[in-house]
């Protein structure tokens, strides 16, 4: 959870210093500029990985102290227990990235309060932003499904971890490359989400030289990761129930 | 019965490691099961809990169907399978706090359970600073924590020092004898098995060779008299020509097939008078191996 706090800070410290530059550039924009820094590499690599990590840490608990045996034999159905993991490593994405609107904003404010050239004050960005961190929560559903049933039967950290690594560098590729399917592979929807917002922001110019970001949430990249993150978390479940303990 | 099972067999693979095994364990006993490393103990007791998934034949427990009545009958079952599974980043008693909550179990229990295992003074020690012995007893604390009709525990006097191995069968003993329960152990050990349990089933390479009570088994393990002397070879024809069995002759000692105190006398004078000097002579317990080799012969 260290590491939305971290990340701000570093660009909360990067824009103190570059203040003056920043000054002439009218509210909106700055706001822009600062969120984008994460936003773009949130797409790209962040995300996934961090989820890769969520995904592993709520089943290594388990993994380590060799607790699954003793845990599906205690009287409790093993779809409370597979739930249950899962609601928990959900609420986890939710929280981390719920923690990056939360530190953007913060500090946002604090450097409209240390820097008052910069012109931060003069839009309000809390309702795009967490639209787009909600959009950003949506389309990372599938690849959380993905890595959490991948963490669940691979026992150690490399493979659900060097599996999620190479998907999301090809998802990223494939993003990039406007490949037309693209919004089939789960691991591509953050990177496709982070583009349709820069796209977005790059056409929609509604005459005062102010960007028109309008999000539309429900994308048909989106419904595809809610699709598998639905179907891969049933299936799952089918395998935790065939699945023999060791 | 408490555990009866038909026919059970399970594959790892493309090895059979527990074939078509039949266990009957009564109400009230102390279930011995044993085997040497490798025989299939621990994948039999995964079965019985329903961790494993059973490839042929049948488990009952409680006279009930395992498969088609899980919760039911592992709401009854109090388990402890190999090293016990603790958090080691938790203290004793969070592990527990921890468990009680998933089984709905007061706070009070948890504390009797730490008194009754002698780890309420470790209570708030990090379980991964415990000794092998405290976690082996916070492992059985926490397979007691629900007051299960039956437990299974799968050598959980591994890593004991004497005195933990004594509370621990003290604790089972009386457990059957005052509160009624059922208890199956797994054990390597004959001498441990033999001194609580009241039931035996041995297996060997996935099969059950030997199943019955206590003293089905005590006649099959023939005791033996092993007597040390000098002249063991000359000693072992001169008993011989007095019509005695003689089992096995080494350097420093022979055996004689036990069968009365009094043919133990017998053979202590005959020795004597004729010139044999003895240093010892004791009745012994087959140990597992032979007892395996008899059995296993016999089959």
């Amino acid at each position: 959870m260290l590491l939305p706090l971290l990340l701000c800070s570093l660009l909360f410290v990067g824009f103190f210093n570059k203040s003056d530059h920043l000054a002439n550039i009218p509210g909106m924009m700055a706001w822009l500029q600062f969120a984008g820094a994460i936003l773009a590499v949130m797409g790209s690599l962040l995300l996934p990985m961090l989820i890769v990590f969520i995904g592993y840490s709520v089943h290594s608990i388990e993994h380590k102290a060799d607790t699954w045996k003793s845990l599906f034999s205690l009287p409790i159905p093993k779809w409370s227990v597979y739930s249950a993991k899962y609601a928990y490593a959900f609420f986890l994405v939710f929280l981390c990235l719920a923690l990056f609107v939360l530190f953007t904003l913060g500090f946002g404010n604090l450097l409209s309060i240390l820097k008052p050239t910069l012109k931060f004050n003069e839009y309000h960005i809390e309702g795009l932003l967490s639209k787009i961190y909600l959009k950003l929560f949506l389309s990372s559903l599938g690849i959380l499904s993905i890595q959490f049933l991948l963490s669940l039967l691979f026992r150690d950290f490399l493979k659900p971890m060097g599996i999620g690594f190479v998907l999301t560098i090809a998802g990223v590729i494939l993003a990039n490359v406007e490949w037309k399917y693209a919004y089939l592979f789960p691991y591509s929807h953050p990177m496709l989400t982070v583009r349709s917002i820069i796209q977005h922001s790059k056409m929609g110019n509604s005459g005062d030289g102010m960007p028109n970001i309008d999000i539309d949430l429900f994308t048909k990249d989106i419904l595809v990761s809610l699709s598998v993150a639905v179907a891969v978390f049933v299936l799952g479940y089918f395998i935790v129930l065939k699945k023999s303990v060791k | 019965m408490v555990i009866s099972t038909e026919g059970l067999s399970f594959n790892f693979s493309n090895q059979q490691v527990v074939k078509s095994l039949s266990l009957q364990v009564p109400e009230g006993s102390i279930y011995g099961f044993l085997g040497p490393n490798g025989a299939g103990k621990t994948t039999t007791i995964k079965l019985l809990l329903n961790l494993l998934k059973t490839d042929q034949g049948s488990i009952h427990i409680f006279d009930k169907e395992l498969q088609s009545n899980r919760i039911d009958i592992l709401s009854q079952i109090g388990s402890l399978i190999e090293q016990p599974a603790i958090y080691l980043h938790l203290s004793g008693k969070e592990n527990l706090m921890n468990r009680a909550l998933l089984l709905e179990v007061s706070e009070e229990r948890v504390d009797d359970m730490l008194k009754l295992v002698h780890l309420s003074d470790a209570a708030h020690k990090k379980a991964g600073k415990y000794s092998l012995g405290m976690k082996q007893r916070l492992g059985i604390a926490l397979a007691l924590l629900s007051d299960p009709k039956l437990l299974i525990l799968d050598e959980p006097t591994n890593g004991l020092d004497p005195n933990g191995i004594i509370e621990v069968r003290e604790l089972l003993i009386r457990l059957v004898t005052q509160h009624k329960k059922t208890v199956f152990i797994s054990s390597h050990l004959l001498a441990e098995v033999e001194r609580m349990a009241t039931h035996v089933g041995i297996i060997d390479r996935g099969e059950l060779l030997f199943q019955g009570s206590i003293k089905d088994l005590e006649a099959i393990s023939q005791p033996q008299i092993s007597v040390e002397l000098d002249n063991t070879v000359d000693a072992a024809n001169f008993l011989k020509k007095h019509g005695f069995t003689v089992t096995e002759v080494s350097d420093t000692h022979l055996c004689i097939p036990f069968t009365s105190k009094t043919q133990m006398g017998e053979i202590n004078t005959l020795l004597n008078k004729n010139g044999y000097m003895i240093y010892s002579i004791h009745k012994i317990h087959k140990d597992l191996e032979k007892l395996f080799l008899d059995i296993t012969q016999k089959a």
